[in-house]
């Protein structure tokens, strides 16, 4: 391989499912994004090197070049508009839904709905498709608070296991989409680097392929 | 507004200080002239028209691109040019009306509402050229040669080329009889090569096998020379309109292939400006930028509206984005300070050097800064009653 590639990849559950895709492609890193402080891991090889950013940063340097492939969430890059970027692989890891929640005792009123979210744009969407027309009020985190305390009707945000809204007195109840996480590759990089990109692609799809 | 703010610019728009201003100047210079020794005239469209004339062809992307206003005086609507193909186009068509192939050139700045990309430009430096009035592979081939050789002019010293043809993808949804919903997300899916939803959409549409297998496969034809060939197999089954389109783009793409600063790659679901293009389409690329930095292909049709549909084939630039990406060839400036005295010999000394094309600062009486301040590097001093030039 004699291009070098850059990937920009997220802390936490995306860094730790990619990790073993990534071994299949013979990449390792040299250090531990937990322990270090390192905002840019070396590997096992001279010529890649992961970048460790926010999961909704991973489009944008991605798209602007500063990484040539990334691995971000769908509901990442259905918020983020993915226009500027390929998507050819769903590495079918960190799976979760998008979803409308609240509590399940809620009345009908004639009123405008309110939902809280920090997906503004899908939520637009979905209720749009749907004839409606909400109010979306963008939080950055503890949606779940916002029904409890009159902030917002509903709100939009992803389950795995549905805990936190249990926990809370709030119920799943409309699904939007079925999110899991994408190999996003940089429009000029697959031009410029193509072989190597391709091989690159072609490796991970085969480890997804022997976890399915 | 805080006092602080007041001078700060519009997001978007930029001014160019000297020695970019400059720059941009000379190179704008040098590529008219590259373009008048391949025969292309220069036409500059007014900057302000008639919105209906403005939005000619290109789809609602323009339209929502483009800023309006009223114009006071017939009640109309007007738009700054967003794009000046479309106006170069209706000079075409509607001013000049030749039946001979027509080569135009133009270079203005454009206006848009929104950047193309998220911290980019709103007032492009758009250059281009149109060539009208030939339908065939060889007019394609001398405006992408053009679009290279505009590159680098500009000073650029490898280009990536991305060549692929509208036809293609056409052809197939034509061939699978796709409704126009399906065609619509199909397109989107595959501006993303987004297979997992490209399986689901197909798998939906219930198509032929064949007809599915090939529309599938685009999103992988992508790469070198050889896929072209692999194209013709896999797409054997398409029909006459594919089968073309790969024979026009091999016949296009002969002319940049063999050259050593050009790098082509073949990418069959690229449909850049699908909804108006009608044949071949390219893009230039260089590493670490996104976007494509130059765009061209084939749009025949584009005049209709004028009532003369002729074929046409151009590209696109934005000169300013492709100097940020060029070495910058520049030496320092140099100039010749000139003390302040009142003495014929000095003027004429003066007026000499300037016609001689030297750039001559004279000292104003009681300034601030000596010959280096003024970015000169010699100067000008008395010497037995003449004047000589010296180094500082």
């Amino acid at each position: 391989m004699s291009e070098p590639l850059t990937i920009a990849l997220s802390k936490g559950r995306i860094f730790k499912e990619t990790l073993p895709l990534l071994a299949h492609a013979g990449i390792e890193p040299v250090d531990d994004p937990e322990k270090s402080r390192k905002l840019i891991l070396d590997t096992n090889r001279d010529d890649v090197k992961l970048v460790i950013i926010r999961a909704s940063d991973v489009p944008t340097y991605v798209e602007y070049g500063a990484a040539d492939l990334g691995v971000a969430g769908k509901d990442v890059l259905m918020e983020h508009g993915g226009e500027g970027l390929y998507e050819p692989l769903d590495l079918k890891i960190a799976r979760c839904r998008l979803m409308v929640a609240g509590p399940t005792d809620k009345p009908e009123h004639g009123r405008r709905l309110k939902i809280a979210t920090k997906f503004v744009n899908s939520t637009r969407r979905y209720y749009a498709r749907k004839g409606k027309q909400v109010e979306i009020i963008k939080l950055y985190g503890s949606m779940e608070l916002a029904p409890l305390v009159g902030l917002a009707d509903y709100i939009v945000d992803l389950v795995d296991t549905g805990n936190t809204l249990k926990a809370n007195g709030l119920q799943p109840l409309e699904h939007i989409a079925d999110i899991s996480s994408r190999l996003v590759v940089n429009k000029a990089s697959m031009k410029t680097k193509h072989a190597t990109i391709k091989r690159f692609i072609d490796d991970i799809a085969q480890a997804v392929e022997s976890r399915a | 507004m805080v006092d602080t703010d007041r001078w700060l610019l519009p997001e978007g728009i930029e001014e160019l200080l000297p020695p970019e201003a400059e720059r941009l100047e000379r190179v704008r210079r040098g590529l008219l002239e590259l373009f008048h020794t391949w025969g292309y005239r220069q036409v500059i469209p007014p900057f302000i028209e008639y919105l209906d004339s403005l939005l000619t062809g290109a789809g609602n992307d323009l339209d929502l691109e483009t800023f309006k206003l009223t114009d006071q005086l017939s009640g109309r609507l007007m738009g700054v040019r967003a794009d000046m193909t479309p106006q170069v186009a209706r000079i075409d068509a509607s001013q000049l009306q030749r039946e001979e192939p027509t080569r135009l050139c133009y270079l203005g700045t454009v206006l848009r509402t929104r950047p193309a990309s998220h911290g980019g430009t709103r007032s492009p430096m758009q250059v281009g050229v149109e060539l009208y009035g030939h339908a065939g592979p060889e007019s394609d081939r001398e405006v992408l040669t053009l679009m290279v050789e505009t590159l680098f002019k500009a000073g650029l010293e490898h280009v990536y080329l991305d060549l692929g043809h509208v036809g293609i993808f056409r052809g197939l949804a034509r061939h699978a009889g796709l409704d126009a919903d399906t065609e619509n997300r199909l397109f989107d899916a595959l501006q993303r090569k987004a297979k997992p939803e490209i399986a689901e959409i197909l798998a939906a549409a219930d198509l032929g096998k064949t007809a599915a297998d090939a529309l599938a496969a685009l999103a992988d034809l992508n790469g070198g020379p050889q896929i072209l060939e692999e194209a013709r197999e896999v797409l054997s089954g398409a029909g006459e309109e594919v089968k073309v389109a790969l024979d026009n783009l091999r016949r296009v793409a002969v002319a940049v292939e063999q050259r050593p600063d050009v790098s082509v790659h073949f990418d069959l679901a690229e449909l850049r400006g699908y909804h108006y293009h009608t044949g071949v389409v390219f893009a230039a690329f260089v590493p670490g930028r996104g976007q494509a930095i130059a765009q061209g292909g084939r749009y025949d049709g584009i005049a209709r509206v004028f009532g003369r549909a002729r074929p046409a084939t151009g590209f696109s630039a934005d000169l300013r984005e492709v100097l940020s990406l060029a070495t910058d060839d520049t030496g320092p400036i140099r100039g010749i300070f000139a003390p302040c005295a009142d003495d014929a010999v000095l003027d004429a000394a003066i007026a000499k050097l300037r016609e001689n094309g030297e750039r001559v600062v004279q000292a104003l009486p009681g300034q601030q800064g000596a010959a280096a301040d003024m970015d000169c590097d010699r100067q000008l001093v008395e010497k037995d009653g003449s004047w000589k030039v010296e180094g500082l």
